[in-house]
């Protein structure tokens, strides 16, 4: 992966950089830089790229972020925003010559506000852990990552995390109220808050999944939603995936958003089986988790609405969950899918492209296709409900040239499902990974339109340089505006 | 009167947002014209008129999701999604007969360039949260794309939500994408009576907080409910309270029986107890979105507030003394519709002033043009939100050619 050339200047002070870091976060262990303590943030969840950065710095408050900014600004020294290193795609890969500004010691939650449902929280908080400190009055936080045990909320800010019941209840740009930002020179603004809609601009929008380019979330609020009061899967397997795609859309059809709505092809039916034994029946190519969550009233309305659809539509096994935990045997293989393909292989990437759900047998198919010309092994786990198609394609690091042929066979993944309608990304970010193929879905226009949103914010793009675009381009150079004078504009054009 | 430009297609809309930015010519950019006295009053030398630019171009129930050029109609849009029992979830108000224009004006386009949503924004989301992707030429004359078709997409910056809200100021869509969603199939309304704006607030907050998915929550006091052409609203004879079920029909009716034992074990709202069905339901809630109270009352002055829920009642006491005040509440307290005799800078003053004190944003919906010429229409920003507001136009607009001055004049 190429990166921008790091700036040997800049290393050169690395002594003195440490040194002014140390007055600006004074607290123990709020600057790093021992190569051996280094590597722990060398990569994040995208491990297949390391590099150890040239210092790691820890703010313990919106003051420190925002002078080591001011600093940095000042200084033009590149900043790598961290968050808890879950990330997918690389967005927090270090610069051998950045600082890597870590979230981790903002870790508290500072307001719980029932009657306006909402948790303003510092971003250092876990997922889980805002759905923690309200469960016991009934409440959650909707949006929920795999990684949600560990990932934190304002990476999940960073990246617009998705998880499973996005379909229902939308990704975190959806369940964002308001944040606390510090821009790369030091500025602290504010965007939302306890109230709904933007005064001006959707600011708010705007940073929400911008992967750390815009600048550093420093403090969040959420709203939280009140738990369905009962929750039921359906476990459902068909002969073909066709049939299963078939069954999710005219569940749909009949006017039915399931809580949660997941598919898996036949080779994950097989690893998740071996490792979890959710009970998963092994005869079938496609198999069907469909959740309905609500009043008890309306889930018993549901569940046998959607059975009877999935009969009609050919489903050769369909199992209701009688109790809660049988609903949570049928998610543990879902859940579990990565770690279980992680058993029957040395290693494995996860893809993350979204596809119109309909043309899901005919990406399947070009896949295999793929499958056999890479000579690796695919298996499939889809969000079927808002069609985020998750392939993990096994590979063994330690084969020669093994690594390269599955990111080319990635990349052929990704660039079909923009060819059929869809787009590189559906909750990983694009980070380094997808970086390069950003031109398979947008043209050079497109692209320096985003880029003058990032010298809105980062004129002189120190922040998380190298990752979301192909190329970089001064913003002196994409202000400049080409002038074409000429005639009034086509004497055909109704006028009034 | 300005010369108007009427383009049928993307073509014609480049060529002539290119002329303009060459020429430096402002253009106002207008759909059906609904909304046009929707912010500050502009003084372009041309209009752009988007209405030529329509039809709905991709409709697939099944993915729920729907393509239009941007100058169709809302009401074909509507027509379209009724057919599949279908919805634009954010449930736009149609908002053409309180700006004095006939109902059911109005664009896909610029419902989303407004981001106008209905009471179901606090559990459905607003328009911004179904924008899934459009086409668009920018102020520098150049054609781009952001977003897609497909519900779940971290591809590149979220431009669709900087377009939603931005009043044409950066960009001129030619094509939008929506998320659509199943209409629900029920609906039910609890109304309570006789409670003050407090008392309503914190129902209003128990029954969105508990697990029974309102989906519209909205106080009137006395004087607006008098108004409704609901009779059990209007007949009340006091304020009125009113929270949506939909969904489902088992559903609904059990989630409406169950909010209707648990307001009863809450207090006051105990005696005073009533459920509107279906059209009932229906008439009460598009009164709610469409303004009702102050369509009648075409001389007052309106403000759009918005402040957390619990501070919304607040907000109303301490502006009840404004000449001719008439308010109600929408999402659960938050949103604030407060009419007022078109005075000016002094009613400006004590309305901003009390949302400053909780946090929130004001926005003047409807004066004279001279009154909007002479307050700030937005909730003025703070400076360094107000810089970096201006380099974001900058970069989609550097001439300032698009709708110059429609939000704060400086964008």
């Amino acid at each position: 992966m190429r990166m921008p050339e790091p700036d040997g200047a800049v290393i050169a002070r690395k002594r003195a950089i440490v040194e002014t870091l140390r007055t600006l976060v004074p607290g123990p262990g709020g600057v790093i830089f021992d190569e051996d303590e280094l590597r722990a943030y060398e990569t994040d969840g995208l491990t297949a790229y390391r590099q150890i950065p040239m210092i790691v710095v820890l703010p313990s408050s919106t003051a420190e972020v925002s002078a080591v900014l001011r600093y940095c600004h000042d200084e033009g020294i590149k900043i790598v925003p961290r968050g808890a290193g879950t990330g997918l795609s690389g967005g927090a890969l270090p610069l051998a010559d950045g600082i890597t500004l870590g979230l981790s010691k903002l870790n508290r939650i500072l307001e719980v506000d029932y009657p306006n449902r909402c948790v303003v929280t510092q971003p250092g908080v876990t997922n889980l852990g805002i759905t923690r400190a309200v469960e016991a009055e009934g409440f959650y936080y909707a949006p929920d990552p795999s990684s949600q045990i560990a990932c934190s909320i304002g990476g999940n800010i960073a990246e617009n995390s998705g998880g499973v019941h996005c379909l229902k209840y939308g990704l975190t740009t959806n369940n964002v109220l308001g944040v606390e930002f510090v821009l790369m020179d030091g500025t602290v603004v504010r965007f939302g808050g306890k109230h709904l809609d933007a005064e001006g601009y959707d600011l708010l929008g705007v940073v929400t999944g911008s992967e750390g380019l815009l600048g550093i979330v420093t403090e969040v609020t959420v709203r939280i939603l009140r738990k369905p009061a009962t929750a039921r899967a359906l476990l459902l397997g068909f002969p073909s995936s066709e049939q299963a795609g078939d069954c999710v859309a005219e569940i749909i059809a009949a006017g039915i958003i399931p809580g949660g709505m997941e598919m898996m092809d036949k080779p994950a039916i097989h690893a998740t089986e071996a490792f979890v034994h959710a009970g998963y029946p092994l005869d079938v190519e496609a198999l069907l988790i469909v959740e309905l969550d609500g009043p008890e009233a309306e889930v018993e309305h549901l569940i046998e609405r959607v059975d009877a659809i999935a009969r009609q539509q050919g489903a050769t096994y369909h199992r209701a969950s009688a109790g809660e935990a049988e609903r949570e045997a049928f998610w543990s293989g879902r859940k579990n899918a990565f770690p279980a393909v992680g058993r029957i292989s040395p290693d494995y990437l996860c893809m993350d492209g979204t596809i119109p759900r309909n043309r899901l047998p005919e990406v399947l198919a070009r896949m295999r296709e793929m499958s056999e010309r890479y000579g690796l092994r695919v298996a499939n786990v889809f969000h079927a409900g808002d069609g985020n198609l998750h392939p993990l394609i096994l590979y063994d690091a330690n084969k020669p040239d093994e690594l390269a042929r599955t990111e080319a066979f990635g990349a052929e993944i990704l660039k079909l499902c923009v060819e059929v309608g869809g787009v590189l990304t559906g909750e990983h970010g694009v980070g380094v990974e997808k970086r390069d193929l950003m031109g398979a879905m947008f043209d050079e226009t497109d692209l320096k339109q985003q880029q003058r949103l990032k010298c809105a914010f980062d004129p002189d793009q120190l922040l998380n340089p190298g990752k979301v675009f192909p190329q970089l381009h001064r913003c002196a150079e994409l202000g400049r505006l080409h002038v074409h004078h000429g005639k009034l504009p086509f004497p055909d054009l109704p006028r009034f | 009167m300005s010369d108007s430009w009427k383009p049928t297609d993307d073509a014609q809309v480049l060529e002539a947002v290119a002329w303009a930015s060459a020429e430096e010519v402002p253009l106002e950019i207008v759909g059906q014209g609904s909304k046009r006295s929707f912010g500050r009053p502009l003084q372009c030398e041309r209009d752009l008129d988007l209405s030529g630019l329509s039809g709905i171009t991709l409709y697939e129930p099944g993915e729920l999701v729907l393509s239009a050029k941007a100058g169709t109609a809302l009401s074909e849009i509507r027509a379209a999604l009724e057919d599949a029992r279908q919805e634009l979830a954010f449930e736009p108000p149609d908002l053409a007969p309180f700006f004095g224009r006939p109902a059911g004006a109005g664009t896909l386009g610029g419902t989303i360039a407004a981001n106008l949503s209905g009471p179901r924004r606090i559990n459905a989301g607003a328009a911004r949260d179904h924008f899934l992707g459009f086409q668009a030429v920018s102020g520098r004359g150049e054609r781009f794309k952001s977003g897609g078709r497909v519900m779940k997409n971290v591809t590149g910056y979220d431009l669709p939500k900087l377009l939603a809200g931005s009043f044409g100021t950066l960009a001129v869509m030619t094509d939008v994408t929506v998320k659509v969603l199943p209409a629900p199939e029920k609906q039910r309304t609890v109304l309570l009576f006789g409670l003050d704006d407090a008392a309503a607030v914190a129902a209003l907050s128990a029954a969105l907080g508990s697990p029974h998915e309102v989906s519209g929550a909205a106080h009137l006091p006395a004087a607006v409910a008098a108004g409704s052409s609901v009779d059990f609203v209007a007949g009340a004879g006091t304020a009125v309270t009113a929270i949506r079920l939909e969904g489902h029909g088992p559903s609904v009716e059990a989630r409406c029986a169950a909010l209707r034992e648990a307001l009863a074990a809450g207090g006051p709202a105990a005696a005073a107890q009533e459920e509107l069905h279906s059209q009932r339901s229906r008439t009460l809630w598009r009164e709610i979105a469409e303004l009702a109270p102050f369509v009648v009352r075409p001389e007052l002055a309106v403000w759009r507030i918005s402040v957390a829920p619990s501070e919304g009642p607040k907000v109303a006491a301490t502006l009840a003394d404004l000449p001719e005040m008439l308010h109600y509440f929408d999402w659960g307290g938050g949103l604030l519709w407060l009419g007022t005799a078109a005075g000016g800078t002094a009613e400006e003053v004590r309305v901003r002033g009390a949302v400053a004190t909780v946090g929130g944003h004001a926005t003047l919906l409807r004066a004279p043009a001279r009154v909007r010429l002479a307050v700030p229409v937005f909730q003025p920003l703070d400076a360094a939100r107000a810089a970096l507001s201006r380099r974001v136009k900058e970069g989609f607009d550097p001439r300032r050619i698009l709708n110059p001055g429609r939000m704060v004049p400086e964008l």
